[in-house]
């Protein structure tokens, strides 16, 4: 840059400016297009490795819907549905985790450190051990009480109205509470074994099933194209309120229709697979690292957020002798670049 | 060290507050004695099924005679673990909130507790760890390990530690922790069962012998605890007044803060991770005492034990025939006292 406005003394501000938006927008596609690279290539070798190979070919006729003898049961039947949950999933997580982080101005205030993930997750276990529901009977359970835990949160934080800090620290004080329910709810199943209840502790993709998996991609379709449309507003939003509606955002019709968008992502997500440890709070501020600072974090997030889920499935499935739901993984490899991140915001004082 | 010298120390302090008289601490501390005397009765004489007078009586003479009176000698040990952790646990809070000038320091919420877990797990499952002494090293070392890296993250950058970012790093770390003690118990099928007392604290199961073996720990924590009050007095005046009139920095927050590790990791060492217990306790004995740590932290520690006991009774209680853990019991009785603390506070001070 400096190079350039010293060569050709002539080159005006606006071409500069012009050029700096140009490379940035560009950093951004390409940032995007190996995003969502990384994610089909990570689903297909998910796909593919496990006990037995499966050629990509094959892979590609199963999902096509062809009769292939083996690959038929153990891709279509066993390997299909636990890949399809790890991409809605980690999807659902990115997207909602940056939805709360933009809109909250704190990189922090993810739905899993406010609460809202353990309050869902406590709310499946209650629902599967205590009411014995199942399949959609869970995630809708799962989604009212995300949505209630969501509005206890606003109306605890609020006192003359809401700051951010104070609704982080009531969330961290409401995720411990809920924690320590679905400790109680589990301790009640005694039929369970520990692997079984390590999916509503830390998240787990063992026995993903369709039933699991359909709500929330269905949620996915509906609710997408809703935040989608909203990420202009958003970022407004991130500028402050009153800049915001200075610039013409209605401010509280934006932040109903996202909170209620990404927390039903959350519940929905949280029901199938649990709440998978940090995802919801590494994908945006890995996002915003990877595309650089032009645009909306959204879309960047709900792959980083596929990314972290897949990688971690395949870590923790294949890399040690122990099979690990994904949970732990992204549990213990998140915790060092959480700490980082905690350090390097801390400093900066700084957004995402 | 005169009691002159230290009234007109102690002076800014409480000139807010109204000076409790001496004689009201006194009628206090008997009736919190007597609550808490009350409460260690009923933790023998209620549990999960009914036993008679005459049984109770019997046990606590020593009969084991018939499954009754069995029971409830079962249950002595767990009453004396009960009061011992909730008094290490709430002597350990408020000298963390004082050590922090912190209202939301807890062992509990800062990852301490989970700290000295982990310790404990890894103990367990890689090095065949099997007394309590050795669980109470080990949980010594990963609770200092803790207090030190959470207080480090929380204090980086403009601000110092407030209380947000203690309790963001505090409950980032033990999100990881659980994590990792999760890691390390799942391949370990052999140890699953002992584990899981280490992820949800608990006094079940407790003897005297193993209680005996860490209880030098628990002394030496509250020692050091209670010798520091007055430096910690002094901590509430701010660095630059306490440095003023002569007190050391440094030393009066080390002092006071190994103490509480101490007495965390031989509480964890015992009954595992418990969380609130050292959140609640100080901010309800700040009410009846007043801030002077000389007399809150006594207070905590009766106020605590008492509050561990009643969490335990109650956990058999209400879920009868099952019981539920007393970890369990006071995450979801301080959590909404957390919250209560929260809002209480002005934003410019989070």
């Amino acid at each position: 840059m400096t190079a350039l406005v010293s060569t050709s003394g002539s080159a005006s501000t606006r071409d500069i400016v012009a050029g700096d938006r140009g490379r940035r927008a560009f950093r951004r596609r390409v940032a995007l297009a190996i995003l969502v690279g990384a994610a089909v290539v990570l689903a297909a070798l998910s796909l593919m490795v496990g006990r037995t190979f499966y050629p990509p070919g094959e892979i590609l006729r199963v999902v096509l819907g062809e009769e292939v003898p083996g690959a038929s049961f153990t891709v279509g039947r066993l390997r299909l549905p636990r890949t399809a949950l790890a991409v809605v999933a980690g999807f659902s997580f990115g997207l909602a985790g940056v939805t709360f982080q933009t809109m909250l101005r704190n990189p922090l205030a993810s739905p899993d450190i406010i609460g809202i993930s353990s309050g869902a997750s406590a709310a499946a276990t209650f629902a599967i051990v205590m009411l014995s529901l199942d399949g959609a009977g869970v995630s809708v359970f799962a989604v009212v009480s995300g949505l209630v835990v969501a509005l206890l949160v606003y109306l605890l934080s609020y006192r003359g109205g809401v700051a951010g800090t104070r609704l982080i620290l009531v969330g961290i004080g409401l995720a411990a509470m809920f924690k320590s329910a679905t400790s109680y709810f589990l301790s009640r199943a005694s039929e369970w074994d520990h692997q079984e209840a390590m999916r509503w502790l830390t998240g787990s993709l063992n026995g993903a099933t369709w039933s699991g998996t359909v709500p929330v991609a269905v949620a996915l379709v509906v609710l997408v194209p809703l935040l989608l449309g909203q990420s202009r507003n958003l970022n407004q939003l991130a500028l402050g309120d009153d800049t915001a509606s200075a610039l013409g955002v209605r401010v509280e019709r934006t932040r109903l229709i996202t909170i209620v968008a990404a927390v039903v992502l959350i519940a929905f997500a949280t029901a199938a697979a649990g709440p998978v440890a940090f995802v919801a709070f590494l994908s945006g501020p890995i996002a915003a690292r990877v595309v650089g600072p032009t645009g909306s974090l959204l879309l960047p997030a709900a792959f980083v957020g596929v990314v972290l889920v897949l990688v971690a499935d395949l870590v923790g499935q294949y890399a040690t002798g122990t099979r690990y739901p994904v949970g732990v993984v992204t549990g213990v490899l998140g915790a060092p670049y959480l700490i980082y991140l905690i350090i390097s915001t801390n400093r900066a004082r700084g957004a995402l | 060290m005169s009691s002159t010298a230290s009234t007109t120390e102690d002076e800014p302090a409480t000139r807010a507050v109204v000076r409790r008289p001496r004689a009201l601490r006194a009628l206090w501390l008997l009736v919190l004695l007597s609550v808490v005397i009350g409460l260690s009765w009923a933790s023998v004489a209620i549990g999960t099924r009914g036993v008679s007078w005459s049984d109770i009586t019997a046990a606590l003479g020593g009969a084991t005679e018939t499954w009754q009176q069995a029971a409830v000698a079962t249950r002595i040990p767990r009453t004396f673990l009960a009061l011992l952790v909730g008094a290490a646990l709430a002597v350990a809070g408020a000298a963390l909130q004082g050590v922090t000038r912190n209202p939301l320091a807890d062992p509990g919420i800062l990852g301490i507790n989970s700290g000295a877990s982990l310790a404990v797990v890894v103990g367990i499952a890689w090095f065949g760890l099997t007394s309590p002494t050795g669980y109470a090293w080990v949980a010594m070392g990963g609770a200092a390990v803790t207090a030190v890296a959470v207080y480090v993250i929380g204090s980086l950058g403009s601000g110092g530690p407030t209380p947000l970012k203690l309790a963001l790093a505090g409950a980032a770390t033990m999100a990881a922790l659980t994590s990792l003690i999760s890691a390390v118990v799942l391949p370990r099928n052999d140890i699953a069962d002992a584990a899981r007392s280490w992820e949800i604290g608990g006094v079940g199961g407790a003897t005297f012998e193993r209680t005996a073996q860490v209880l030098p720990f628990f002394v030496l924590g509250f020692l050091i605890c209670l010798f520091s009050a007055r430096g910690l007095n002094l901590l509430a005046l701010g660095d630059e007044v306490a440095a003023g009139l002569g007190e050391r920095v440094a030393i009066a927050r080390a002092i006071p803060a190994l103490g509480a590790v101490v007495l965390c990791g031989s509480a964890t060492a015992l009954a595992g991770p418990i969380t609130f217990v050292g959140l609640v306790v100080p901010h309800l004995c700040r009410l009846l005492v007043g801030p002077d740590h000389r007399w809150l932290l006594p207070f905590s520690a009766l106020t605590g034990a008492g509050l561990v006991t009643a969490a335990d009774v109650l956990g058999r209680v209400v879920a009868r025939p099952d019981q539920i853990d007393v970890g369990i019991v006071t995450a979801l009785v301080g959590a909404p006292f957390f919250i209560a603390i929260v809002r209480r506070q002005k934003v410019k001070e989070l």
